[in-house]
Formats: C-alpha cells, sequence, structure tokens
C-alpha cells in the first residue's frame, strides 16, 4: 500500500527529481526568475550609463560580456532584460491559457453549434504564421510592451483551445462523468471538479512549452522594432542593434542570443520532462504497478 | 402488491434520430418496481433494457426522444422541468454502472467521490461529509474504511472500486437503486460477494433495485420479478420464481436452456441461431419471428403479439402458450 495522499503532483515531483536534463532546466529557470526579479540589483552597472569612453569594448574583468556601440554594461542589460523577457512570457501565455482553456472547455463541453463557431474561429487563427499574426495585431495596436503581449497572447490562444478541447472531450465520455450527471450535478459542479483536474496535464506541459515560444516570440517582435521600446533593454532588440556590428563586436549579440537559448532550452526540457512524467498512459502504468488487491 | 411503486414507467418509447433513420430502441415497456423489491431487466444487447433505465430517468441521450409515462415517488416526471428532475433523480436514484475502473474520478479520492450526491442535494458540510464517506464504506465492507477515504481510485482493486460506487450509488439514502450490469466487468468469486452485498444491503436499507443483467443466474439469485426484453419490448415478465419454472416465451425458455449447469460439462450449450434485430428496422409483427423455434404461422410475422396473462402477474408476448408443453 502506497502512502495514503499520494497525489499526482507529488508523484510527478519525484520523478522529475530523477531526471537530469529537467533537474538542469529547472535550475536555469530558478536562476531566471532569481535573475528577473532581482536583476537591477544584480547589474553591476545602470542599463543606459552611457559612457563614450567605453565604447565596443570586449569582455573583461570590468565589462564580462562586453560595452556596446555607446559604452553601455551588456551584463547588466542582458540581467535587466530577463525580467522583460519573462513578463511578457508569463503575462502572454497567462492570456493564451486563460482564453483559450475557457474556449476549449465550452466548445468540447457543450458540442453542437457552439464547438462549430468558436473552434473554426480559433482555426482561423491557428492558419496565420505566428510572427505574421503578431505583427498584424501590433500593427493595429502600436508598438509596446503590453500589446507584445497581448498580441502574442493571442496567437497562442488557439492551441490551448485545442488541447483543452480534446481533453474535455475524451473526460466527458468518461462514466464518472455520467454518475456526476446522473447525481444531478450543474454542469458548473462537473467541469470544475471532474473535467478540469483530468485534463491539468496536457495544460501544464502546453504551458511550459508555450512559454519557450512566447519568448522567442518576444525577441522576434522587439528584434523587429515592434516590442519593447529603447532605450529599454530587451534581449530581441540587443540582438537587433548587434546585427551591425557582428564583425567587429560579436558580444553584443552573442550574450542575449545565449539568454534567449538558454531559457528557451530550460522551458523545453522542463516541458518534455513534464510531459513524459504526466502522460496519461505513464500513469496508468504507474497505477498498474501501485493498485493493490 | 399493494404499496406505492418508486418508479413506475407506462408506455415508455425511446426513438432515436441516427444517420440511417430513427431507430426505436424501447417501444411501448411498462414495468414497475416496489419498495424492497428488486426488478431484473433480461436482454441481450441492444434489446432496450438500459435505454428504457436511462429514459425513465430522464439521462437517455439529448438525441432520443423519450414518451411515455414516468413516475418517481408518485411525482410524474415527463411533466416536471428538467432543474426539478435532476434534483428529484439526484436525490432518490443512485446508479451502479457497468465498468468500476471508469466510474471513479482518477483525480478525487474517494471520500470526496462518495458524498458528492449528499454534499449537492443535502447541503453537507465537508466535515459531515467525511464523516459519512467513511460511515459509508464500513457499510460496503471496505477494510479500514476511516484510512483508506483518502485513497485515490487507483489504490483499489475491481470489486473494492464497485464497492466504492455502490456506497456512493447510496450515499444519500435513495429510494431506488439501479444497477447497471453491476458485476460484468468483475471476475465470478467478486461478482457473487458484490451481489451478496447488494443483496443485504437492500434488506437493511429497505431500497428498491432494477438490476439490469444478461446473466440469468444473478436474476435467479436477486430478483423478486423479471422482465424479459426483446427488440424494444418486453416478451415477458412476471414473478421470477413463475418464470424460471414456466417460462412462457420461446425466446425465455431458449435463454434458460443456454445456461451452463453444473454437471453438464463437455456438452456444447444450446445457442439461439441467428441475431437481434437492427433498432431500425424491426419486423412488423413479432420481432423474435425471425429465429423462433415455434413460428407457427402467418401471423407471427405480420402481427404483434399482444402481452398475454399466464398466470398470476405472469404475462408472455406470443400466440402460443408454449409454457404448457412442458
Amino acid at each position: 500500500m502506497s502512502a495514503a495522499r499520494d497525489s499526482q503532483a507529488r508523484r510527478a515531483l519525484s520523478a522529475l527529481r530523477h531526471d537530469p536534463p529537467a533537474v538542469a532546466g529547472a535550475v536555469v529557470l530558478l536562476a531566471l526568475v532569481v535573475v528577473g526579479t532581482a536583476g537591477r540589483w544584480l547589474a553591476p552597472a545602470g542599463v543606459n550609463d552611457v559612457d563614450v569612453d567605453q565604447m565596443l569594448h570586449p569582455p573583461s574583468w570590468a565589462h564580462p560580456f562586453g560595452t556596446d556601440e555607446l559604452g553601455r554594461d551588456v551584463l547588466s542589460r542582458v540581467l535587466v532584460a530577463a525580467r522583460v523577457s519573462l513578463e511578457v512570457g508569463v503575462v502572454s501565455v497567462g492570456i493564451a491559457l486563460l482564453v483559450g482553456a475557457g474556449i476549449g472547455l465550452v466548445a468540447g463541453y457543450y458540442r453542437g453549434w457552439v464547438d462549430n463557431v468558436l473552434m473554426r474561429g480559433m482555426d482561423v487563427l491557428f492558419a496565420f504564421p505566428v510572427l505574421l499574426l503578431a505583427v498584424a495585431i501590433v500593427a493595429v495596436l502600436g508598438p509596446g510592451l503590453l500589446t507584445a503581449m497581448i498580441a502574442i497572447g493571442v496567437v497562442y490562444t488557439p492551441i490551448f483551445a485545442r488541447v483543452t478541447r480534446a481533453g474535455v472531450l475524451s473526460v466527458r465520455e468518461q462514466v464518472f462523468v455520467r454518475a456526476a450527471v446522473s447525481i444531478g450535478a450543474s454542469d458548473l459542479r462537473i467541469i470544475r471538479r471532474h473535467v478540469l483536474p483530468n485534463i491539468a496535464a496536457p495544460l501544464i506541459v502546453q504551458t511550459s512549452l508555450s512559454l519557450a515560444f512566447a519568448i522567442l516570440s518576444e525577441a522576434a517582435l522587439s528584434f523587429l522594432g515592434l516590442g519593447i521600446q529603447p532605450p529599454a533593454p530587451a534581449w530581441g532588440r540587443m540582438l537587433f542593434d548587434g546585427r551591425g556590428f557582428v564583425t567587429e563586436a560579436w558580444w553584443l549579440g552573442f550574450f542575449p542570443g545565449a539568454a534567449i537559448f538558454l531559457t528557451v532550452l530550460a522551458f523545453n526540457l522542463v516541458g518534455d520532462a513534464l510531459r513524459d512524467v504526466l502522460d496519461p498512459r505513464q500513469l496508468t502504468l504507474g497505477e498498474a504497478s501501485r493498485s493493490t488487491t | 402488491m399493494t404499496d406505492r411503486p418508486v418508479l413506475a414507467v407506462e408506455e415508455l418509447t425511446v426513438t432515436l434520430g441516427t444517420r440511417s433513420g430513427s431507430a426505436r430502441a424501447v417501444a411501448g415497456v411498462d414495468w414497475s418496481v416496489h419498495p424492497g423489491r428488486t426488478l431484473a431487466l433480461v436482454g441481450e444487447s441492444g434489446s432496450g433494457k438500459t435505454m428504457s433505465v436511462l429514459a425513465a430517468t430522464g439521462l437517455a441521450p439529448r438525441t432520443a426522444r423519450v414518451t411515455g409515462r414516468v413516475r418517481l415517488l408518485g411525482e410524474e416526471l415527463t411533466a416536471l422541468d428538467p432543474r426539478r428532475r435532476r434534483q428529484l433523480r439526484g436525490r432518490h436514484v443512485g446508479f451502479v454502472f457497468q465498468d468500476p475502473m471508469t466510474s471513479l474520478n482518477p483525480v478525487l479520492t474517494v471520500g470526496r467521490q462518495v458524498t458528492e450526491a449528499c454534499e449537492e442535494h443535502l447541503g453537507m458540510s465537508r466535515r459531515q461529509a467525511r464523516d459519512r464517506a467513511v460511515e459509508l464504506l464500513e457499510l460496503v465492507g471496505i477494510p479500514s474504511a476511516a484510512r483508506r477515504v483518502d485513497d485515490h481510485p487507483h489504490q483499489f482493486s475491481g470489486g473494492m472500486r464497485q464497492r466504492v460506487v455502490i456506497a456512493m450509488a447510496l450515499a444519500c439514502d435513495p429510494a431506488l437503486l439501479i444497477a447497471d450490469e453491476p458485476t460484468t466487468a468483475l471476475d465470478v468469486t467478486t461478482q457473487a460477494q458484490i451481489v451478496e452485498l447488494v443483496a443485504g444491503l437492500q434488506r437493511r436499507l429497505g431500497t428498491a433495485v432494477v438490476w439490469i443483467t444478461h446473466d440469468l443466474g444473478v436474476v435467479a439469485g436477486v430478483a423478486d420479478t423479471v422482465a424479459v426484453m426483446y427488440g424494444g419490448r418486453i416478451v415477458e415478465q412476471g414473478p421470477v420464481d413463475a418464470v424460471f419454472a414456466a417460462p412462457g416465451h420461446p425466446y425465455t425458455r431458449a435463454l434458460l436452456a443456454a445456461r451452463p449447469r453444473p454437471g453438464g460439462a463437455g456438452d456444447d450449450l444450446p445457442a439461439i441461431p441467428g441475431a437481434p434485430p437492427s433498432p431500425l428496422e424491426l419486423p412488423a409483427g413479432c420481432a423474435f419471428w425471425p429465429r423462433c423455434p415455434v413460428r407457427g404461422d402467418a401471423r407471427c410475422e405480420h402481427e404483434l403479439p399482444p402481452l398475454t396473462p399466464v398466470g398470476p402477474d405472469h404475462r408472455v408476448r406470443s400466440f402460443y402458450r408454449t409454457g404448457e408443453d412442458r
């Protein structure tokens, strides 16, 4: 008999501990959160401290990541920009999760014409290339951090709607949902107690993977000058500014690029590991070995 | 019986709209079940036994058209608005479904699930609900219930899960328990235990039971009355002893003959040739006619035989009194 309060979450966590790439990803994410919240104080110099005597210095003890064309400390800018990336990732994926999961729930639970209208709408959004749609939305709303978040949120909404709807469709045919209907439970209660907890796993996985893509999208948008506006630092924007100096000052593009790379990799590693751990088939195997007679 | 039936259906008809036309899954069925009694609905897959119960309790699929009269505890269900019907059903009817592996929510503890109906209909607090859950789990014979109330469904075996499902069905002290083939997914020893458990609980609590099954062995063990269904209609109904002693319909006789008997090892069991009719194209006359060993004359093909009394409360839908030549 396994422990009485053996929850899915606890099993998932213990399985994650024995997965080195996942641990590495989690460590990077943790560091990122620390940098994101405390970057301003960790940074050795101000992000906009212009020093024309120090223009385009290569990495040194004084400036570990070098300085840019205005003599600003690249390390400080990369550290502070982490906050922007995380904010954009969390807020935009938050929007996509709330709106998408809501649409998917309603579509999958009520079926019929509601389902058709909602999901065809999602299909239309899904048909656009991600960046093209984001650029179009930013063009309508005007460039800036907030509109970038909204644009990215809208772009990732259909994925969440689909994942949610697929989960709802399979859960609502389960006998325990029929049983809940038979005892007279309301739709809201059935959704809250029986449907949502059973589709949490794919949503968690989708969230972690989408965070990576959202951060990439933000980098792309600010690379195109449609995200956060200068002089505020953003990884994508720094990459854009550095592209003119690739031959004489590689460090301008390298460090923000490496930051994007590491962040996206970390989210993907954790997302993949979560997918393995929370996979229903995996769960069934685990259950089979645990169930007692 | 003079007491009021817990659930009574009259002329219940269920028509399902399908892509290839409308299918009459249930074609005018009457049955009732009284407090403390068990009605067994017997028939093969597609005979309409489950559909008639789902329709009676308002759980038929949305595409189904249901006509007829249904009275639950004297209230005419078909006249009620859906909300009130849902409340009435949830409060007074408990369901046990076929597969205990899928009838429990894998992410909730069994304690939370067992008392879901109580929280919904009796306004119980969390604390009360938990105490009630332990009480119910003890009632259905789950060892160390106080500890296991916090376990998740995957930590229980199939038989134990079915006990949990039964506890769930009994949570609000229902007047009626509907058991839809509750033993089919279980092994034989466990089956016997579950049958015994339900019979014992019924004696203790005075619940009426509708037991849907295709297992005549179970029927003999638990039922007071039996209704044999074929092609959406009742072909024979009556007290279980009378039906088993003198089956009047050729289909009932064939079913009884197809039962394995102790001592008969090695012999082939007699099978009924042919397949049940599609609900899309029911014959005009007797639905069993194409497979019937008696098949007297052209009337069987074109005319629906009426349910004819052959004994006290015992009726048979056949032109021929085949029970007499036994």
